[in-house]
């Protein structure tokens, strides 16, 4: 066995302006070269965990610390950050903020330029790195002009560059990544460690895709204590998952409905070495028995788009969009990073001005209606929380919206407590919306969108890091929302809410309409799958292990029971 | 709303090729002259070579043409300003009085006053190519190496090549946040009551300011992970070595800064009078 | 002096200016008398002043101004942006000791914030600037004195009442220690 790297002995710490500790005397060892995923609520520890580690706890955010943490058999107590920074690289949590090149280049070259490593030499590094991470193509790119995918490469880059760090943490590296993408960020980092053998400690909200590669341990966090810490295989075939309401595989969901025996020989983390016996198999073929799923039938449109045409300065995002939405619809808009997904709500809501085409409400066309006028009728919730908060306390912000549109004190504090127990701040009420998490802070938008009853409501990427059990409450209320006539539109990364949530997907690439089908169509499609970096749905993939005779089918009895157990505990 | 910021311009020139740090002395040179001298001929040499350095960047003025029409814009008004405030400016600087035309009480048009005018516009035309060539051709990522070598602590240095990396991302930020706030009622294009107005700025202004600060706590802890600040000095992947063209430049205006100054003050005036 | 500047007071310079930009670029509103406008820009420099201290103020007014005359008209006004760095540079110095920080901004603070700034903007802009004018470009005394007293004018205003509304909602922000805790 190797010997220990980081080792936490009853390590306790809690942030000064808070009067609990966030987290409890954790006992971990992480032995060097291993790969560890670090799995938990919204809220549990994880990013705090990491900035002990990488020494922003304490450095930077103050608190009180008990217990100790070992990097390299040396206490963190007697290190200052520069010791640690060259053990530890991190990855944070939000991309842009960490970019302080002007170029993709100087951004990777950052630390070489602190630590004084002559230009020659250091050109040559930031080159082999640029090639490992491959992006040798865009040295010369503005960092703000980089897609999601080419941002976390360069992010990945710039720990990349400092030989010496052994530790490699990462703050979730797939949110906002597109499924292919996500899997490509996920090789790459495999790819790093067997050539470095540097040890890897990553947080992950999406299980399925971090499992894409193997780790050899998982560590479970719930309200900074560690409650799971082992083997994917164990975890997978324990309830632990279901206990602190983290997203099982949808393979392995499957698998449980279908009442197959789970054990940890079974290879439960890879879908492709999966063991499943004869019996398991006949069980999921007996299952997988279609039964019809009840079609929802609608009224008239409610929106329709005809070939709308949009350029940023010269160059052209989106090219002759059309399509339409029925009233009382949940559809999914996916596709690439980069494919114009966000800009398309944007001229939705009048937020960019369409060079052609026509948009309609209702009918009427809204091309030239005001932003405010739009916005009565259709919500949007932007991707990035921090362009909307407004306010300094979470309640305010929740009710912003109301104030502006003049309800009535007793209306306003009816819809904001609701909103805010169903989005699990209620707790939070009275905090500076600062001292939240991620997750926490983009929750508090969707709350203050929805609180007006928009009737059409889009999202983009309502569930970027957010954890399963929020994920659920939130879209358990918004398919309330939607049952009580609300038209929801999602933009997303995530193949299962397209495909659990959405009766019909949107697929973008490159600026155009690839497809426009029922999500499991999409999903069991290799080309469109291929052409806009989606993920074929590993259901599909389980069916043909279990030679099911009609894949596709399988996937829809899927969905279809899916949805009427999740009815059930509604 | 990106667009009519000034910035970079990417194009093959002798003026590209210099090195960032040369451009920046021979910026503050020429722009120290501009300011100090008065003397007609020094600005009437300076104005020349002004043209003939910006003909060799290849930066068209169509590509420039909306910040002209606001200087030249400007310099008008400047001028009406300053005839309406002082119309015997000239008269005192120079000590005589040619009067043209005789005007109404104390606005007569005289030579000297002409003459003086016609300085100051010079010396604005003077003034102003250094800093737009500057920008136009000077890419951004080297500044920061550039002001170090000149002396200044790296650390300001970074400073400004983070104002230069956020500038974009910001007018972005702005704008969404604008955005959002109409989708609130909030419209600054609206023409409103000052106290509304003040409302509807603030409302979007604390936004941008409190997501700057979280940026800041952001990029900062960013740096301290990447071993920011840890020496006394750092070494500049963006840096551009001088070349012969480059010493070549500095000697050149070092000599013309130097002749310019005498040729201004060897009379001990900063003026040139020619009455 | 420079060499002990701390990571946070130097990206608090650089978004300083970057913000001072966009500020200047977008966001002044017409008072109604012609050309004085409340430069929403000053303010904030003001409020960072308070916030980060003497030597961010200064370099967020010089870098700032700088930046912001290069990069929208394509030339400096030194004298200009020298007044902003003195302004920045002294309300800093003085405004320091409201600790903000500590989510403390009363009448007393309100007063002891404004008075400072008036009489710095008041020497800046009235005496400061139109003598680099006199001196730099040789105006007309007449002239660049009033263009001074308006400047400041609308100047001290602006800070007075934006950097006011800016200092007030940044210290209902700050949290004091020990405070966040879950409720039920
Ligand atoms: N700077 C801070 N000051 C005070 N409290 C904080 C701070 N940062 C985080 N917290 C609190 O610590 C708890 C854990 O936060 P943390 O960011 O570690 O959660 P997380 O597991 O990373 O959540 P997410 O998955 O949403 O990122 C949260 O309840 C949050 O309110
Ligand atoms: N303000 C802008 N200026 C210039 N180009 C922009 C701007 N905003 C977006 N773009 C470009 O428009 C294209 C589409 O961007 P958009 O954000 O709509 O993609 P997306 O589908 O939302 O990607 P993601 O899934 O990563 O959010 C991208 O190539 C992006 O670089
Ligand atoms: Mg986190
Ligand atoms: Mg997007």
């Amino acid at each position: 066995m190797k010997e220990p790297i980081i080792a936490f002995n009853q390590f306790t710490f809690k942030y000064h302006s808070q009067t609990e500790p966030t987290l409890h005397n954790i006992d971990a060892t992480i032995y060097q070269g291993e790969k560890v995923l670090i799995l938990g609520p919204s809220g549990s520890g994880k990013s705090t965990l990491v900035h002990c580690l990488n020494g922003l706890v304490p450095f930077s955010y103050k608190g009180k610390i008990e217990g100790e943490l070992l990097i390299n058999g040396q206490n963190t107590k007697d290190l200052d950050i520069f010791t640690i920074s060259t053990m530890v690289g991190t990855v944070l949590q939000d991309t842009d903020g960490q970019f302080i090149g002007i170029t993709v280049g100087e951004d990777l070259a950052f630390s070489l330029e602190n630590e004084q490593v002559p230009q020659q030499e250091m050109k040559e590094i930031v080159q082999q790195v640029a090639e490992l991470v491959e992006v040798e193509d865009h040295m010369n790119h503005a960092t703000h002009e980089l897609s999601g995918g080419q941002k976390q490469r360069v992010s990945l880059g710039g720990v990349m560059v400092d030989e010496k760090v052994d530790i490699l943490l990462f703050d979730e590296p797939l949110a906002n990544l597109d499924p292919a993408t996500g899997q490509y960020a996920m090789d790459l980092i495999d790819r790093v460690h067997q050539e470095t053998d540097k040890t890897i400690v990553m947080i992950e909200h999406r299980l399925e895709d971090a499992l894409h590669i193997e780790f050899d341990r998982v560590i479970v966090m719930d309200e900074g204590k560690i409650v799971f810490n082992g083997k994917p295989n164990d975890l997978l075939a324990s309830d632990v998952l279901e206990q602190v309401a983290i997203r099982e595989p949808l393979y392995l969901k499957a698998l449980k409905y279908a009442d197959c025996p789970l054990h940890s020989q079974m290879q439960l983390a890879d879908l492709t070495r999966l063991e499943l016996s004869a019996s398991n198999k006949t069980a999921l073929q007996q299952w997988s028995i279609v039964q019809d799923d009840a079609t929802q039938s609608f009224s008239e449109n409610i929106l329709e788009v005809h070939n709308l045409q949009f350029n940023y300065a010269e160059n052209p995002i989106l090219q002759n969009i059309s399509f339409s939405i029925r009233q009382g619809e949940m559809v999914s808009i996916v596709g690439k990073n980069g494919a114009g997904k966000s800009t398309l709500s944007k001229l939705i809501c009048g937020f960019e001005q369409m060079d052609s085409g026509e948009i309609l409400l209702h009918g009427e066309d809204i091309s030239n209606k005001t932003i405010f006028d739009r916005a009565s009728k259709i919500g949007f919730v932007l991707q990035n929380p921090n362009h909307m908060i407004t306010k300094h306390f979470i309640y305010d912000e929740i009710a912003l919206g109301l104030i502006n549109r003049g309800y009535d004190q007793a209306e306003i504090d009816k819809r904001v407590i609701h909103a805010l127990k169903v989005f699990g701040l209620y707790p939070f009420r009275n905090w500076p919306i600062s001292a939240l998490s991620y997750g926490q802070k983009k929750r508090v938008t969707i709350a203050s969108i929805l609180v007006l009853e928009p009737s059409i409501l889009i999202l983009d990427e309502p569930t970027a890091g957010q954890d399963f059990r929020h994920y659920t409450e939130m879209m358990t209320f918004l398919q309330e929302l939607n049952a009580n006539g609300t038209t929801i539109m999602f933009i997303t990364h995530d193949m299962h809410l397209m495909l659990e949530y959405t009766s019909r997907s949107i697929v973008l690439a490159d600026g155009r309409l690839i497809a426009d089908r029922s999500a499991v169509d999409v999903l069991t499609d290799d080309q469109v799958v291929v052409k806009a970096n989606l993920k074929r749905t590993s259901l599909f993939d389980l069916a043909q292990k279990a030679n099911a005779q009609d894949p596709k089918a399988f996937v829809h009895q899927f969905i279809a029971y899916d949805r009427k157990v999740r009815k059930r505990w509604l | 709303m990106a667009v009519n910021i000034l910035g970079y311009m990417e194009r093959t020139s002798p003026i590209h090729r210099l090195s960032g740090l040369t451009k920046l002395i021979v910026f503050l040179l020429w722009s120290s002259v501009a300011m100090l001298t008065y003397d007609t001929r020094v600005l009437c040499v300076l104005f020349i070579a002004s043209l003939v350095i910006f003909s060799l960047s290849k930066i068209s003025v169509r590509d420039i043409s909306f910040v002209l029409i606001i200087i030249l814009a400007f310099l008008a008004l400047n001028n009406v300003a300053i005839y309406l405030f002082s119309p015997s400016e000239g008269v005192s600087i120079y000590g005589t009085s040619h009067v043209i035309w005789e005007g109404i009480g104390r606005y007569n048009l005289t030579w000297e006053q002409l003459f003086y005018q016609l300085n100051i516009t010079l010396k604005y035309f003077v003034v102003i190519p250094a800093a737009l060539l500057f920008i136009l051709t000077t890419h951004p990522s080297e500044f920061a190496a550039s002001l170090n070598k000149i002396g200044i602590s790296y650390k300001i240095g970074i400073a400004v090549s983070l104002a230069l990396r956020y500038i974009p991302d910001i007018q972005r930020d702005f704008r969404t946040i604008a955005q959002v706030q109409q989708t609130r009622g909030i419209d600054l294009s609206k023409n409103e009551k000052l106290i509304k107005r003040l409302k509807n700025v603030a409302s979007i202004m604390l936004p941008l300011i409190f997501s700057s600060l979280d940026r800041i706590e952001v990029i900062s802890n960013a740096m301290e992970l990447r071993s920011f600040g840890k020496h006394k000095k750092r070494t500049w992947y963006s840096a551009r070595p001088l070349l012969k063209p480059d010493f070549f430049t500095l000697i050149i205006s070092v000599v013309l800064f130097i002749v310019a100054m005498l040729v201004t003050f060897y009379d001990g005036n900063r003026f040139y009078n020619p009455f | 002096m420079k060499g002990n500047l701390s990571i946070r007071t130097i990206v608090a310079i650089g978004i300083g200016a970057a913000v001072y930009v966009i500020l200047g670029r977008f966001l002044t509103i017409p008072t109604g008398i012609p050309n004085t406008n409340i430069e929403t820009a000053v303010a904030f420099l003001a409020f960072m002043a308070v916030l980060f201290g003497p030597i961010a103020g200064g370099l967020i007014g010089l870098i700032g101004h700088a930046l912001k005359d290069v990069l929208l008209w394509g030339s400096i006004w030194w004298s200009w942006v020298f007044v902003s760095l003195f302004i920045g540079l002294f309300i800093g110095l003085f405004a320091r000791k409201i600790a903000v920080e500590n989510g403390e901004f009363g009448t007393k603070q309100i007063v002891t914030f404004n008075v400072v700034q008036v009489i710095v903007q008041a020497i800046g802009w009235i005496l400061l600037a139109p003598l680099l004018d006199i001196l730099i470009y040789a105006e007309p005394a007449s002239k660049v004195f009033t263009q001074g007293a308006v400047a400041s004018i609308s100047n001290i205003i602006s800070v007075g009442v934006v950097g006011t509304i800016l200092l007030a909602a940044y210290a209902k922000t700050r949290t004091k220690g020990n405070s966040l805790s879950k409720e039920s």
